[in-house]
């Protein structure tokens, strides 16, 4: 641990917050339709677009009207990208001359990115074309970031109307989230990237003799459009397959501090937002100190424990903490604070491997996904998974004051809650459900990279960070099989949507209810108790659910590494 | 609900196109104009030929360069191509090792390693990056300690005195940005493009 490490993680959350309200200013204009500094050059663009699709931007939808477009999104998204990738050998840009990609493996990716999961079961430069990564993978990256988000905003709306049916228009929603938020921040974010090494460009993998006279193939491609909205996105899925570790990903220790910054740009921004359109922006901070309370405890942990390093190499005489499966130029604070944040949101990338991380640090990113993503969380996804704990949490300050629960306004009822818990309930169910089932599947058992608990623990996170739609992984797992192909997309896709239903249920049952005022007897929902009853419930409910799985998986791994013990494959 | 076909098909293509077809061509056009150097991937040429790129590891092996970290990257087994060979350094399929800490894989290698190269340097303690691999295999830089550290046995392969290569290490170590972020470190690939620049000894 260094002095300078702490400072980079407390730089990190002072620039994080001075962008939120800037940033939620500008989303909550966007949402409102109104008028903008962009709007000369975007406007005709977007006014194409609703004319050819017939759409009526003035004419709102129901919440189910708008959850249902956004299915057929998708429905059309997955079914471009899946005939992208099984013709890829027969169309053009693929210098490399990738064949077509497995149906089974074709169809996980599909899936993994038409849900903001980005997983990698393919290996980027080793499996896709230039075509699928741009048309494919880029603009997915684009389209189920904004679909979290408009989702999100469609929720927040609920709290902020009252008496109407209609919580927005999906089409109109996501147009405007794509042109006005997403691509104006991409265009410089990708361009910056480039100046600090990240290659560009449409020509083959470039050949080199090295100055020992090897040979060496360097792909290359167009890798920064991709990582911009990767990042900013919390989409997380790599253009290469050591992601964000990869020097063509990430070159610099400025790169990657910046791609900490824009994992958590839009996310935060979404509790100003939220604050914004309730009309009290204090509801949007005591919800982000939620956050920031739990962010700030998993990164102190993780970066503990990895700056402690491994005991059984400390033992040999070695000393600098943890750097198996690190690169030098983030060294332990960089790689740390990298792991905390891309598993508090739901993005995925990884500069570091967490298969290698201690049991203990490796176990922090592992909870963080588990709590449901909502530190921060995915952009949209986690403002709306938090307001989901937010729900349950006011239920049960009501039942022990005996009154029913309000929040920003709106009386929250048995419907609300019961929806919450769907949502809430499904995570577990997943991946509990299919890390027991691949426990009994010996081909499932044999694709483990370690033996004893740890690898336990790599199944135990494959499927918990493709239900929770994160995308990382304990690597060394392969997860390109038939059994984690199949699995995991319907984890992914039970994750994914078995959230957003219940969600937007909830949506529209709010949008409908009237707004009452405060008054003396409102519990107040912007303090100290607010926060830490929303923190305990979180707390609560996921240690509840998860505890017993991680003492099997990091917690007796570390507790035979203080013991001396080694597992060997047979 | 008919009626939302029209624009979710409308809206999927010109989104699609917007964002995956003229949003990367025209970043490539850009990066092409103002940054052509790192848009090609910062390749590095000697005599007309590209041997590597800056941000690119690659495999040092003889004793008169200085070496990068382990790097756990594979191959496609030539003879089967179900199975995986070790190829350290293959930049056209990145990973690491992914051992888990409490893997004897991961313990018997690091104490293999660090016992070869104590051979080359029994005075100073093995530095961690040394001994362990990258996440990408691609690493390009070690730390300063690493550099030094192989000071002794450079300086015998290429009979050169130790202070000239320690001088060497320090001009090419990078600090901190701003003193803050990162770690400081050492490219290998232009520290050891830099020692063959040095006349012999």
């Amino acid at each position: 641990m260094t002095i300078t490490g702490w400072i980079q993680i407390l730089v990190y959350c002072a620039i994080t917050i001075a962008i939120m309200p800037v940033l939620g200013g500008y989303m909550t204009h966007v949402f409102n339709g109104e008028r903008n500094l962009l709007s000369p050059v975007l406007r005709p663009v977007e006014a194409i677009i609703y004319r050819f699709a017939g759409i009526d931007e003035r004419r709102e939808q129901s919440w189910l009207i708008y959850t249902v477009g956004m299915l057929l999104f998708h429905v059309g998204g997955f079914l471009i990208l899946y005939a992208l990738m099984r013709l890829q050998a027969g169309l053009p840009f693929n210098p490399a001359g990738q064949g077509a990609v497995a149906e089974d493996l074709a169809m996980n990716t599909a899936m993994s990115f038409i849900t903001n999961t980005n997983w990698q079961n393919y290996g980027g430069e080793s499996t896709l074309s230039y075509l699928v990564q741009m048309l494919g993978l880029t603009h997915q990256n684009f389209l189920s970031a904004a679909t979290g988000i408009v989702l999100a905003v469609a929720l927040i709306r609920g709290f902020a109307r009252h008496s109407v049916q209609t919580v927005g228009n999906f089409w109109v929603d996501m147009t405007r989230c794509t042109l006005y938020i997403l691509l104006p921040v991409c265009i410089p974010y990708a361009l910056f990237l480039v100046w600090q090494g990240i290659p560009q460009t449409l020509g083959p993998y470039v050949d080199a003799t090295t100055l020992e006279g090897a040979k060496q193939t360097i792909a290359v491609g167009p890798v920064a459009s991709q990582i911009a909205i990767k990042m900013l996105g919390t989409n997380g899925g790599g253009f290469f397959n050591a992601n964000a570790a990869h020097p063509f990903e990430n070159p610099t220790a400025l790169s990657n501090y910046v791609q900490m910054i824009s994992i958590f740009a839009i996310g935060a921004a979404l509790t100003n937002v939220f604050g914004r359109m309730v009309g009290n922006q204090r509801q949007g901070w005591a919800v982000f100190a939620v956050m920031g309370v739990l962010f700030l405890v998993g990164t102190a942990a993780c970066y503990l424990a990895e700056a402690h390093g491994n005991d059984l190499l400390n033992a040999l005489g070695l000393t600098g903490g943890n750097m198996e499966g690190k690169e030098v130029r983030f060294g332990i604070p960089g790689s740390a604070l990298f792991a905390v944040i891309t598993t508090d949101a739901s993005c995925g990338a990884v500069n570091a491997m967490h298969d290698s991380f201690t049991a203990l640090g490796g176990m922090i990113p592992l909870i963080n996904i588990e709590l449901g993503e909502i530190i921060v969380g995915g952009v949209g996804s986690g403002m709306y998974g938090m307001l989901l704990f937010v729900i349950i949490a006011m239920f049960i300050a009501g039942l022990m004051v005996g009154r029913t629960p309000e929040y920003a306004g709106k009386k929250i009822e048995a419907k609300e809650v019961k929806m919450a818990m769907l949502a809430v309930l499904i995570l577990p169910l997943m991946y509990l459900g299919w890390t027991a089932v691949a426990m009994v599947v010996p081909s499932a058992v044999a694709s483990m990279n370690n033996p004893g608990p740890h690898g336990f623990t790599e199944v135990l996170y494959a499927y918990t960070s493709q239900t929770g739609n994160n995308g990382s992984a304990f690597a060394g797992l392969n997860g390109n099989t038939l059994f984690y192909n199949i699995t995991g997309a319907i984890a992914m896709g039970v994750g994914r949507f078995w959230m957003i239903i219940p969600t937007m249920a909830i949506a529209g049952s709010l949008a409908a209810k009237k707004s009452i005022p405060a008054s003396a007897g409102t519990f107040p929902t912007t303090g100290g108790l607010f926060i830490g009853l929303v923190v305990g419930v979180i707390v609560i409910v996921g240690g509840l659910t998860f505890f017993p799985a991680l003492a099997l998986g990091p917690i007796v791994e570390q507790l035979a590494i203080n013991a001396g013990t080694l597992f060997a494959s047979n | 609900m008919l009626r939302e076909i029209r624009p979710a098909i409308v809206v999927l293509v010109a989104l699609t196109l917007i964002t995956g077809f003229a949003y990367p061509l025209a970043i490539t056009g850009i990066a092409r104009l103002i940054f052509p150097r790192q848009a090609q991937g910062s390749l590095i040429e000697r005599d007309g030929r590209v041997i590597g790129s800056e941000l690119i590891g690659q495999e040092f092996a003889s004793a008169k360069y200085f070496h990068g970290r382990p790097s756990a990257t594979t191959a496609p087994d030539p003879d089967d191509s179900t199975k995986t060979v070790a190829a350290p350094y293959n930049a056209a399929n990145s990973g690491g090792s992914n051992l888990g800490p409490s893997n004897k894989a991961l313990i018997d290698r690091v104490r293999s390693d660090m016992e070869a190269l104590k051979k080359d340097n029994p005075s100073t303690a093995v530095p961690i990056d040394l001994v362990t691999t990258s996440a990408s295999g691609l690493d390009p830089d070690i730390s300063p300690e690493a550099a030094l550290f192989q000071v002794p046995r450079v300086a015998k392969a290429r009979n050169l005195p130790e202070d000239r290569l320690r001088q060497l290490v320090a001009a090419h170590t990078e600090g901190r940005l701003l003193g803050l972020l990162g770690e400081p470190r050492v490219n290998v690939l232009k520290l050891n493009l830099a020692l063959d620049k040095l006349p012999a000894g």
